[in-house]
């Protein structure tokens, strides 16, 4: 049987971890390599690497973590942040990436979505969606790392962004997001009712009931969490043993 | 010399690296040359069957495997290229694949709550016949590996599965003929139990 997946995210700027809330107050959190690492000893499914690298003409640092970390570590890995077409598509997965997370592009000319899709593989494509609560039952998507609101109903782009070749939807509350008071359960369940396609939650992520809740409540394929781990409340190998219990399937 | 096949499909820097560790003399090649001169062939991809047929034929490589393997050659497929080891796929109509391996590339069928890629860790069931084989020497039934695929691979001689996975129902996960072997999963994308299996391929 398939298990849930547990996949910590790095937020890397100019080649180093850093972590603060909703993007302020960056604080250095290590080497990607290194913490990379770390969560696959411990037994991460996966890792998310999120470049928030603002100057263009330092994105190769990227290139060369994504590499070093490839050379190094076994396990799928995803990278996103500042992808605008299929060249760097191209150029992060020859660099060692197993998938690549599309945001603000793919809002912007979601054929990028298909065309990607169509060359690389859907299995590679993660379309990422910053959600926010507008009215009782519904959800905006944001840009430009949530600043940016676009008037797009979230449920609808996401079924869209399916039919045009998404192989999985990473999927963030920009509610939830840095408050550590759990998932947003119900647009989690939303999005994995009316999609096909693996959902992973993201945003808000405190504790182990959240993650629990995630899956049982959420109906999420994989739940992503960041602060957590990076400041070690708590260590992959607890929240799995957490789940089991519960009778989660995850991977021992 | 092992050599993993580059027809521009995918990713093969990770293939490349996870060899790497268990064998010093590794290349990535598109070469016919190279692929005549290898001791153990690698072909790897994700992406689409025809897509990598077409690329594969172009490249004029469909000869120089198919030699390779009647050579008897121990040649591993990974993903997608387990699947091009089989006569025909259903994805993009039916497309005719190396036909080393009878049978067929299906789908996943749609059903409620399966969602489509087949994405994340599952187990394998070892076919019993199959334990004892070095190449799966140490890889214990119910190990944990790292899958990402829409389509399975069913072969008209069931004799060929060499191990199972659950997913809205059993599908063949691997196979071996001879000196054929193929995963649907990534082993080079599986820690532990993965690279055990790379590196007892490099031992064969």
């Amino acid at each position: 049987m398939l298990t849930k997946r547990i996949i910590p995210c790095l937020d890397v700027k100019n080649g180093r971890v850093v972590k603060g809330v909703k993007f302020l107050n960056l604080r250095d959190a290590g080497d990607p390599v290194e913490v990379a690492q770390l969560y696959d000893k411990e037994g991460a499914d996966e890792i998310i690497f999120l470049d928030i690298t603002a100057s263009f003409e330092k994105r190769n640092i990227m290139l060369d973590v994504v590499k070093r970390t490839a050379e190094t570590v076994f396990m799928p890995l995803t990278v996103g942040g500042g992808i605008r077409n299929l060249e760097d598509i191209r150029q992060l997965l020859k660099a060692g990436a197993d998938k690549v997370s599309i945001n603000t592009a793919a809002v912007k000319d979601v054929r990028l979505v298909k065309k990607a899709s169509e060359k690389f593989g859907s299995q590679c494509i993660v379309v990422a969606i910053d959600a926010k609560r507008s009215e009782k039952g519904k959800w905006e998507v944001y840009i430009h790392g949530g600043r940016t609101s676009t008037g797009i109903d979230a449920i609808e782009w996401g079924k869209k962004v399916e039919k045009m070749g998404a192989g999985e939807i990473l999927l963030t509350s920009m509610d939830m997001d840095g408050t550590k008071d759990g998932y947003d359960i119900e647009l989690t369940r939303k999005f994995s009712e009316s999609l096909n396609i693996p959902i992973i939650a993201s945003g808000g992520a405190g504790n182990l009931e959240h993650i629990y809740n995630a899956f049982t409540k959420g109906k999420a394929d994989a739940a992503l969490a960041a602060s957590i781990f990076h400041y070690k409340e708590y260590s992959i190998i607890e929240v799995k043993e957490y789940l089991k219990e519960r009778k989660v399937r995850v991977r021992a | 010399m092992i050599v993993i096949i580059d027809y521009g499909m995918g990713n093969l820097r990770s293939v490349q690296k996870a060899f790497e560790r268990f064998c010093s003399n590794v290349i990535v090649s598109r070469s016919a040359k190279d692929i005549q001169k290898a001791d153990k062939i690698v072909l790897p991809g994700v992406g689409a069957f025809k897509v990598a047929m077409d690329e594969l034929e172009k490249r004029d490589l469909v000869g120089p495997i198919k030699d390779s393997i009647k050579n008897g050659r121990p040649f591993l497929g990974i993903c997608l290229g387990l699947q091009l080891l089989f006569s025909e796929s259903e994805e993009g109509g039916k497309i005719k694949g190396l036909d080393i391996i009878k049978g067929k590339v299906k789908r996943f069928r749609e059903q409620r709550g399966l969602k489509i890629p087949h994405m994340g860790w599952n187990n394998i069931k070892l076919n019993a016949k199959c334990s004892r084989l070095k190449a799966m020497n140490e890889i214990k039934s119910g190990s944990y590996m790292y899958f990402v695929h829409s389509y399975y691979a069913a072969p008209k001689d069931k004799k060929v599965i060499l191990c199972e996975t659950d997913y809205g129902g059993n599908f063949t996960s691997g196979i071996h003929k001879d000196n054929v072997y193929g995963f649907q999963f990534h082993p080079e994308k599986s820690q532990g139990a993965g690279l055990k299996i790379i590196e007892n391929f490099v031992d064969l």
